[in-house]
């Protein structure tokens, strides 16, 4: 099967055809924005120094490296996803205000990011989690860096990004999620499995 | 009575060579899983043939690879750095441990490079070196009698370290309560913490003993027990029943939920049962080093590493 490749800027039709659990792979920007570019953004209304539409936002903070003799470039050393759920409070909203396009991050995300997705034909995606020299490899090029103030792990880093994947679609543009899908399954099993065990927990004699 | 080795090394002498062994020790951990660890995965990716929990294993072993070939560490979340220190009241640097623990991971996060991790509380600024207030944490247990140091470096990602919880239950809440959190905070939490995970749990009185155990049963090799013939029962009730989860590699579903399920416990209160969860992530970064009193070391952790 040959690899489905996006390119970015994304537009509305390379999303609508994508399901829950597909395997896709990116070409072109990836942009980092976790915590804290969140909040600024959303609670803090400051305005992105970074234009996001179209593009794919990564839950992400790397280990990147100066590199020598050079006044601001970087190399990217280690560059795993971080848990999407933190993002979840403010998704909803970073969605629309910045026309991002693709998440990228690890993890389920919950229903206001999912309504959001459906709402702006946008698409959560998860990376294996902590394989992080795998994702480094398929970065061509650390562009620039923005907001170095909140420190590496929180900054925005402009990445140029080939065939970076697998990236697993987890939330799609009509708004199915694959972690709640999950979940169900995993709380159903859960109830049978804790009522099993605590017939053997009664140790008082 | 001075070994042969201490005699060779003056204490300035045996403080940088510690500091040393320390600061690449630290930045090994980043790179290389516990041989235990490596072992485990290679058994629950052998048992998966879903699509999905294909993809997400040949990513982690891929991933391991290029971290070995490109010197790298594997995962971007190098922690917050925990040292768990076993040191004998007669180990020539006993007075400047915690000193030394801190040069040491100055040192490491230039040298590995680690990722900056440790963000001054109520300044909110990311100190950029890993050292903040109390920052290395340090446990401390002093053996009697003894010349050497036996020293666990953990590194605490965040996104394993996000399930964690404690609380105290009425005692009538029973065990059965203990395994109720456990179940509940690993189908919601537990799933995105980069599963397959190894879950610990501390039993005791108050919280702080809770959380502190369950911390160090993460700390055990994968595999071993609980050393009452029921706490052992009980981990293996809880790792079935969680494996039985099926939540997979990744929270994305496959054979297995976990790595193991260890509990460690402390005698408690009559009127309470303290509970404390810690999950560690499929890159599992816990390894332990003997330094003996000429500042030889052995890798308990990874055999044979060259550190």
């Amino acid at each position: 099967m040959s690899k489905r490749i996006l390119t970015t800027p994304i537009k509305d039709a390379d999303l609508e055809s994508l399901h829950i659990g597909d395997i896709i792979y990116l070409n072109g920007y990836l942009i980092t924005g976790r915590d804290d570019v969140h909040q600024r953004l959303i609670k803090q209304n400051k305005e992105l120094p970074v234009d996001l539409a179209g593009l794919a936002v990564f839950h992400a903070g790397p280990i990147m490296q100066k590199i020598e003799g050079t006044e601001d470039k970087y190399r990217v050393i280690s560059i795993g996803p971080t848990t999407s759920m933190r993002m979840e409070k403010y998704e909803k909203d970073f969605i629309p205000r910045t026309g991002v396009k693709i998440i990228v991050g690890k993890g389920g995300m919950g229903a206001d990011t999912a309504q959001a997705c459906k709402e702006h034909k946008a698409i959560h995606t998860v990376f294996p989690g902590g394989c992080a020299v795998l994702a480094a490899k398929c970065v061509e090029e650390v562009e620039r860096v923005e907001w170095l103030d909140l420190g590496m792990p929180e900054a925005m880093w402009v990445m140029r990004v080939k065939e970076f994947g697998p990236l697993i679609v987890s939330i799609d543009t009509l708004g199915n999620n694959l972690f709640e899908n999950n979940k169900k399954q995993f709380n159903l099993r859960k109830d049978l499995m804790v009522e099993d065990i605590c017939q053997y927990v009664d140790y008082l004699g | 009575m001075k070994s042969i080795g201490e005699g060779l090394m003056n204490r300035a002498e045996q403080r940088e060579k510690f500091i040393d062994i320390m600061a690449r020790f630290t930045v090994y951990t980043g790179k290389y899983l516990p041989d235990d660890v490596h072992a485990k995965l290679k058994e629950l990716r052998e048992k998966e043939d879903s699509a999905l929990a294909t993809i997400v294993y040949d990513a982690m072993f891929e991933d391991l690879k290029l971290a070995n070939e490109l010197d790298r560490p594997l995962c971007q979340d190098t922690g917050v750095i925990q040292y768990f220190v076993q040191v004998g009241t007669r180990f020539p640097l006993i007075n400047q441990i915690e000193d030394c623990l801190i040069e040491a991971v100055k040192k490491a996060t230039c040298l590995g490079p680690l990722r900056h991790n440790a963000v001054e509380v109520f300044d909110e600024k990311n100190t950029g070196n890993n050292v903040g207030k109390r920052i290395p944490w340090i446990d401390w247990e002093i053996v009697p009698d003894n010349d050497e140091a036996t020293i666990y470096v953990y590194m605490a990602g965040g996104g394993c370290s996000l399930p964690g919880i404690a609380k105290v239950l009425m005692p009538l809440e029973g065990y059965e309560g203990v395994v109720k959190m456990v179940f509940d905070q690993i189908t919601s939490y537990g799933i995105n913490a980069c599963p397959p995970l190894l879950v610990g749990i501390g039993i005791a009185g108050s919280v702080e003993v809770a959380s502190k155990l369950s911390k160090k049963a993460l700390l055990r090799p994968i595999g071993s027990k609980n050393s009452n013939p029921r706490g052992a029962e009980l981990e293996a009730r809880i790792e079935a029943g969680l494996n039985a989860l099926k939540i997979g590699p990744g929270g994305l579903t496959g054979e297995n939920s976990v790595m193991g399920v260890h509990i460690e416990e402390a005698a408690r209160h009559p009127a309470t049962i303290a509970v404390g969860l810690s999950t560690g992530c499929w890159a599992h970064r816990r390894a332990v080093i003997k330094i003996n009193a000429a500042m030889e070391y052995e890798t308990i952790s990874h055999k044979g590493a060259k550190i």
